[in-house]
């Protein structure tokens, strides 16, 4: 039982940071029409911004800074340059440029700071592990995530539901013509909202930095389970982002955990585990096509 | 000599291909991974090249479809692991939990640690090539509650798995034992003071005591200034078995058959130390038992223990037939 819940728990961290993620990847899609290939980039360079300012100065909070302006100003600097030409574009075009950005970020990194991968330290007030529950000991780092996570969750909803921006936010996503007809200067809304998506982009991968190692191509690797969170959750839909990152991270953690262990109450061991490790990596995908037949639009579609 | 790097793993195949159609090469060496090896080598050997191995040694390779023109430098997949298997039985360990990543050398890391571990298995898990978290696997290690952990993720992934395994609190409270590719001295420096008092297995180490070696070290350190990894004494006895065969054959590789005469003589100085070649064409080796200790500046560092196996070949070379 303590496994169950110590399982949840990293369900759940991996579905806060899967969120972070798919946040500003719907936000962006739903209102602007773009698929942003790149958006691992942006994961890539908060990830890498923060790992170099911690190795300067040596502090987390001023690194957590370093990397969320570094990703912010990426995310801006790059629908400034690139992303704006694309907005009248057909989907493939918008695939090719932002795939090229791809390539353009993890070689710049490469150049930049080689390809060794670099570790960043835990910040000592954050390290160690506590007793969530008798008997269950976990990491505080993993912690602190989930919590970060569940905040930015909540800003996020009272800022679309209670605030102006939010507000263009929610009319941009389900009437984007009316928006523009009625005069608000949807340049800088755009501009704003890709910001915010890289911000996020960023948060999770200065935060993710201290577990995994930070090395090009961080962001590829978890983009495509992103891409399975929108999907599941609903194109243009945060909510749907918040959900479906739940039960993504939750299902795929669980499914690893325990699907090889229970196969191998049924069936011979050598077979059991190559049927659970072959499953439990399938899973979500299963889960993103069952998702689609039963509901094309995702569980929690933006446009009603 | 033509060197090539690829960006991507993947791209290992069209590399080779190139090679082997507009160059009209030979002589191939070079790949890390068994699964590029695995989608590489049967392209080479079929056009009639030669490939020597200076890392990957598949298990799929070793026995019945093993080929005259297929040399392993290194080691066959299995045998790292089966020294860590009879390391961890002499260690007395009991009770193993033990993880690799879910492709070919994962696979023929488990099954040579099973070969060679007396004692019993209470988990077994494979991980995704392409994962870096492993909280999932590390609850199921504590939950477990063995006496050691066995596991393989070589690089990157080790890098990951040895902090994660350390931030979750596990590194105190169950040993871990690998084998050589898990703790090389890169993984070692990035890991710091956490991989102090991991269990290792290898067929070398910088410490050991042979003018080879010696001057090996030597001439490594100073030109990178950082020690050298087993991957780099590797790659050295290669090229040193592919100098020694040359030499033999006046630098012509046209005659396969000559050369191979050539370079089963394995007549080089091994940083290693003792080394022939199988029947298999893979190594017959000693394999020690090393420890991750301090060295005089604090920094962790694999001391030589003592001996784990002698004169080892490998569990395929019976099946084959050359």
């Amino acid at each position: 039982m303590t496994l169950v819940l110590e399982q949840l728990l990293n369900g759940v961290q991996l579905g806060v940071t899967l969120f972070l993620l798919a946040a500003g990847l719907t936000l962006i899609f739903g209102i602007m029409g773009v698929i942003n290939l790149a958006h691992g980039s942006l994961y890539m360079v908060g990830a890498y911004g923060a790992a170099l300012v911690a190795t300067k100065t040596g502090s987390f909070a001023l690194a957590a800074l370093g990397g969320l302006a570094a990703a912010a100003i990426t995310g801006m600097v790059i629908e400034f340059v690139v992303i704006r030409r694309l907005y009248a574009r057909d989907h493939l075009d918008q695939v090719l440029a932002t795939f090229g950005l791809i390539l353009f970020f993890n070689q710049a990194i490469v150049l930049l700071f080689g390809r060794q991968p670099i570790f960043i330290g835990i910040p000592p007030l954050l390290s160690g592990a506590v007793q969530v529950l008798p008997g269950v000991f976990y990491p505080v780092y993993r912690l602190a995530i989930i919590v970060v996570g569940i905040a930015v969750a909540c800003a996020l909803y009272l800022m679309i539901t209670h605030t102006r921006l939010g507000m263009l936010v929610r009319a941009g996503a389900t009437h984007r013509e009316m928006v523009r007809a009625l005069g608000v200067d949807i340049r800088v809304l755009y501009t704003t909202v890709f910001g915010l998506g890289a911000l996020l982009a960023g948060l999770a991968g200065l935060m993710a930095g201290p577990i995994l190692a930070v090395q090009v191509g961080m962001g590829e690797q978890i983009l495509i389970v992103t891409f399975v969170v929108v999907v599941i959750g609903g194109v243009g839909s945060v909510r749907g982002a918040f959900f479906g990152a739940l039960i993504v991270g939750v299902s795929d953690t669980l499914m690893r955990a325990f699907l090889p262990g229970l196969l191998r109450g049924m069936m011979t061991g050598s077979e059991a585990d190559a049927l659970g490790a072959g499953l439990s990596s399938m899973g979500i995908y299963l889960l993103m096509a069952i998702v689609l037949l039963v509901r094309p639009k995702g569980l929690f579609p933006a446009h009603g | 000599m033509p060197v090539l790097l690829p960006q991507h793993p993947g791209q290992g195949k069209q590399i080779a291909d190139r090679f082997l159609k507009s160059d009209k090469i030979k002589l191939f060496t070079g790949i890390i991974f068994s699964n590029v090896a695995g989608a590489t080598v049967p392209d080479i050997l079929d056009a009639g090249g030669i490939y020597i191995s200076p890392n990957a040694g598949p298990s799929n390779f070793a026995g019945k479809e093993c080929h005259r023109n297929y040399y392993v430098v290194s080691w066959q997949n299995d045998t790292l692991h089966e020294s860590a298997g009879q390391n961890a039985t002499n260690l007395g360990y009991k009770r193993a939990f033990i993880l690799a990543p879910n492709y070919q050398a994962g696979k023929d890391a488990l099954a040579g640690f099973k070969r060679y571990f007396k004692g019993e298995i209470v988990g077994e898990v494979y991980t995704r090539l392409d994962q870096t978290d492993f909280a999932a696997e590390m609850a199921q290690a504590r939950a477990a509650a063995p006496d050691v952990v066995f596991q393989f993720h070589p690089g990157g992934l080790g890098i990951a798995f040895l902090r994660q395994y350390q931030q979750a609190g596990l590194l105190g409270t169950i040993p871990m034992l690998v084998a050589a590719p898990s703790a090389d001295s890169v993984i070692l420096k990035a890991v710091g003071d956490a991989a102090v008092g991991i269990n290792v297995s290898s067929h070398w180490n910088a410490d050991f005591d042979n003018p080879s070696n010696k001057r090996f070290v030597a001439e490594w350190t100073k030109k990178y200034n950082r020690a050298p990894t087993f991957y780099a004494s590797q790659a050295y006895d290669t090229a040193l078995a592919i100098a020694a065969a040359l030499k033999a054959t006046q630098g012509k590789v046209d005659d396969t058959e000559a050369f191979r005469t050539a370079m089963l003589k394995a007549d080089f100085q091994s940083v290693r130390g003792a080394f022939k070649f199988g029947p298999n064409q893979h190594p017959i080796q000693d394999w020690w038992a090393l420890r991750v200790e301090k060295d005089e500046q604090g920094a962790p560092v694999l001391k030589t223990k003592g001996k784990v196996l002698s004169n080892h070949g490998d569990f395929y070379a019976p099946q084959c037939k050359l």
